[in-house]
């Protein structure tokens, strides 16, 4: 067979109507419990039957303002799971395994989270195991030693990554050295930390008040509760988990050119200060970011992408804190075409301001926040994730199931006021790549190097 | 219940199969269409070529002007995405339930009727060289090892060759070429239908039969065999990475045949997870907590993951490793411990382990409404048998101790390809 190309676009009946929508039917209401235990450790638990599993997220506070905080934090995480006085490592993998579990735990400016889920079933096995680790993690010198040599040679690894460069840089132009600066600690902070500091720092931060711990599953969530109750009654202090402190507004300014010698792409990153989730105001920004540059048929993406093949990758998303909250711009580029990039970034922000997103623009982001909640929550990963994200700022499964009346009370003048944020005078970021690549960018303004 | 259990599969009369599993816990929906060609199948001079032709299907079609395909999946609140694989090439959808009957007219229209213009070619080839350098050629260990170690271990070019393409090959391709493979390949009789979630098997029929119905029949083109011998000897290679800061290495052996013999592949794939599975698994015990060759290690059936190509495929055994440990002694370690799962079948234990992890990750697929659907549609295309997904947890509890040692022992080095990657930067 042998058809042309427009003999393949075109049928004897012609273009066809797209079909409407259907009556959507609600997500059913959970059983739940959001409750506060003696330790004064929050416990949201969800009953959400869809698979025989359950999925558990602790969050615990773990800010520092010492400078190496974050490499004993990451020592810490990483070397968690390495034994207890009653398990060592192959006993705590080998229990967790037979349930069909997993369990990791991680480390960033904010908190210590442990994920893990099994099998509904076990449960238990994988609560003891939880509370093993909370109350009696040994963190023996040849462990930790271990666990170190490997993140300094991770580190090295990800500080290779231009994404994690551009993070960095980002990072450091937007708060100087405020403990949220520190993502990722220094190669060789982790080298010096000793496993007597990581002891000392599990047995005062790795503590249950202001933690909170999700449990979305296969089970009922009062004999989740009392399953809790039972198995991490015996972790708790006196002491409150320490709260990342408050950061400074963000400085609008010139972006920081960031030089990497032979690259073949480059990084934008642009940040400005905006509203949190618990502001009256957030539902209208949520939609003012999803016409900006929040999903695909966002202006930005069908700009830089879609029109003029500048970029695989764009987009702008929040970034919450439990202080606050920024908007982020960014987008990888071929060095050639990084001023250009740069231009249709900032001809965006401003059209956002003067051109707000139409009716018909808001129809569509609302249709999509609303439909995206749905889809996202619908597993027990994605369920309770949801909740451990919301969880810090007091928010719990209320505000994720009331969000889309939220959603569906904006109107097009309240998100066209939630735009004003996206003004270009209001941003800072980076630019990081070849400046050989891209001679153009100073031709533009607003980028500087010092 | 299981999804067996309520699984519908039937076929049109213009040979478009439909696998259809109602799940009425969430009220979301979840639409793929899966097309029997890969990048395997793309023609020497066109590396890149079937997946830049999975990014033009999302350019337009019949009814959809240039990104209304996008917006009305967005608008319905809905996400989407495609991607490219060796045998195949799939798209899908995931929505509110209420929009099922728009994903299955945007998937009916560009199987009908897609618009090629050469506008949108050039376009999409620049975003595709966007997407490799992004994945490839400005990241450490790019392409590692799904790039680099086919040419590697296998010889042929169907096999060998870099799925994403050279630029030159996606900068020649042209709107012929485009309208030549989507005649050729995206036939309703070399697809499958998946629609998964929330809905009723009688209005899905019908709904389907109204939109896919008049997508007219085209023949199912033959599958070529990519069927080539494995390596008589150990094959090295070195890719010299300025990026990469540390050195890696990648071991690539051929796997059995899953659609021939799926006990020999199933063997492997316990095997892979007594290797590397969790703190306790051989050799992350030796490698990196006992001796500490290396910072990582995986093994796995496949480059993509499992149940994810037909024959030939690759059992894959990758590490990052220091400067100062050679990649002798890492190859040496990792042969020891293979030798000793062959004299010595693993335990009870060893087995119960991954049996049960595997259990809770199936689970935890079908949960995810997006990856039930693709394996669905998968395991349809592929092996003619959606039912497996729900047997697989039997099937794999069943592996006994001796079939996963007699795998260890297939493993020979006399018959692999070492693939090393040395940092090269300044």
């Amino acid at each position: 067979m042998t058809r042309t190309a427009e003999e393949i676009g075109r049928t004897e009946l012609g273009p066809r109507p797209l079909p409407p929508l259907g009556e959507q039917r609600p997500p059913a209401r959970p059983a739940a419990v959001d409750t506060v235990l003696g330790t004064g450790l929050r416990v949201i638990a969800v009953q959400h039957p869809t698979v025989p599993m359950v999925e558990v997220r602790l969050s615990v506070p773990f800010a520092g303002a010492d400078p190496l905080h974050a490499a004993r934090a990451e020592v810490l995480a990483a070397a968690l799971l390495t034994g207890t006085e009653r398990r060592d490592r192959v006993a705590i993998d080998t229990e967790l395994a037979l349930v069909g579990g997993e369990m990791s735990a991680s480390a960033d400016p904010e908190q210590l989270s442990i994920t893990a889920n099994s099998l509904a079933d076990g449960f238990d096995t994988l609560l003891d195991v939880l509370a093993d680790l909370l109350t009696g993690a040994v963190y023996a010198d040849d462990e930790v030693a271990g666990e170190r040599g490997r993140l300094v040679e991770r580190i090295t690894v990800a500080g290779s990554q231009p994404r994690v460069i551009a993070r960095k840089a980002l990072q450091k132009h937007r708060y100087g050295d405020h403990p949220f600066t520190r993502e990722m600690p220094e190669a060789e902070d982790v080298a010096g930390i000793e496993a007597a500091q990581v002891r000392a720092l599990h047995a005062d931060a790795v503590v249950p008040r202001g933690s909170v711990l999700v449990v979305v599953g296969d089970l009922a969530p009062d004999d989740v509760v009392a399953r809790v109750d039972a198995a991490l009654g015996g972790w708790s202090s006196d002491r409150s988990a320490t709260v990342l402190p408050p950061l400074p507004e963000l400085t609008p300014g010139a972006l920081k050119l960031v030089p990497r010698p032979g690259a073949v792409q480059s990084q934008l990153r642009l940040s400005a200060q905006s509203i949190p989730r618990t502001d009256p105001g957030y539902a209208a920004l949520q939609l003012a970011n999803l016409a900006f540059g929040g999903f695909f048929s966002s202006r930005l993406v069908e700009n830089i992408r879609e029109d003029k093949g500048y970029t695989y990758h764009a987009r702008s998303y929040s970034e919450f804190t439990p202080s606050g909250a920024t908007l982020l711009v960014e987008t990888d580029t071929a060095s050639a075409v990084t001023a250009g990039a740069l231009h249709e970034i900032r001809y965006e922000l401003g059209r956002l301001v003067l051109s707000p997103p139409t009716e018909s623009e808001v129809e569509t982001v609302r249709q999509y926040a609303i439909g995206l909640l749905l889809t996202s929550t619908a597993s027990q990963a994605g369920l309770a994730s949801q909740l451990s994200g919301l969880a810090p700022l007091g928010l719990g499964l209320e505000w994720l199931l009331d969000h889309p009346e939220r959603i569906k009370a904006v109107t097009a003048d309240q998100v066209a006021e939630a735009a004003r944020l996206f003004a270009p005078t209001r941003f800072t970021g980076v630019v990081v790549g070849d400046p050989a690549g891209f001679p153009d960018l100073e031709l533009l303004g607003g980028v500087t190097q010092s | 219940m299981t999804v067996s259990e309520k699984l519908h599969r039937y076929a049109l009369a213009n040979g478009l199969r439909v696998v259809l599993a109602p799940d009425p816990t969430a009220p979301v929906v979840g639409v793929s269409v899966h097309y029997d060609v890969g990048f395997r199948s793309e023609p020497e001079g066109r590396t890149g070529f079937a997946h830049l032709f999975e990014h033009l299907m999302f350019q337009g079609s019949e009814s959809l002007e240039k990104l209304a395909h996008f917006r009305h999946v967005q608008s319905s609140g809905g996400t989407f995405n495609g991607s490219t694989h060796p045998d195949y090439t799939d798209y899908f959808e995931v929505l509110p339930s209420a929009a099922l009957e728009r994903a299955l007219f945007l998937e009916a229209d560009r199987m009908r009727a897609p618009k090629l213009t050469e506008e949108n070619l050039r376009n999409q080839i620049d975003v595709v060289k966007e997407e490799i350098r992004l994945n490839v050629l400005n990241r450490p260990y790019g392409g590692f090892p799904w790039i680099l170690l086919p040419p590697v271990l296998y010889k042929t070019f169907p096999n060998a060759h870099n799925g994403y393409g050279g630029f030159e090959d996606l900068e020649d391709a042209t709107v012929a070429d485009c309208a030549s493979f989507f005649d050729t390949y995206y036939a309703p009789s070399n697809a499958v239908l998946t629609v998964a979630g929330d809905f009723t098997v009688d209005n899905a029929k019908a709904l389907i039969e109204k939109h896919f119905g008049d997508v007219p029949a085209r023949p199912r083109p033959a599958r070529p065999s990519f069927a080539e011998p494995p390596p008589s000897g150990e094959l090295r290679a070195d890719h010299p990475d300025a990026l990469a800061p540390l050195p890696a290495v990648a071991l690539g052996y051929r796997v059995p045949d899953p659609s021939t013999d799926m006990d020999g592949y199933l063997a492997h794939l316990v095997l892979a997870g007594v290797l590397t599975e969790g703190d306790g698994s051989r050799l992350q015990q030796r490698l990196v907590y006992g001796e500490r060759l290396v910072t990582d290690v995986n093994a796995g059936c496949g480059l993509f993951g499992p149940f994810e190509a037909r024959d030939p495929d690759t059992f894959t055994i990758t590490a990052v490793h220091s400067d100062e440990v050679g990649v002798d002694r890492v190859l040496g370690a990792i042969d020891e411990e293979l030798d000793r799962l062959a004299g010595t079948p693993p335990e009870a234990r060893e087995l119960a382990k991954v049996t049960a992890r595997w259990q809770a990750s199936l689970h935890k697929e079908h949960d995810r409404i997006v990856s039930r659907t693709l394996a669905l549609g998968a395991f349809e295309l592929m092996f003619g048998d959606p039912t497996m997904i729900d047997r697989l947890p039997e099937r794999i509890a069943s592996v006994s101790a001796d079939a996963v040692s007699a795998a260890a022992k297939a493993l020979r080095p006399d018959s692999r390809a070492v693939l090393t990657v040395s940092p090269a930067g300044a």
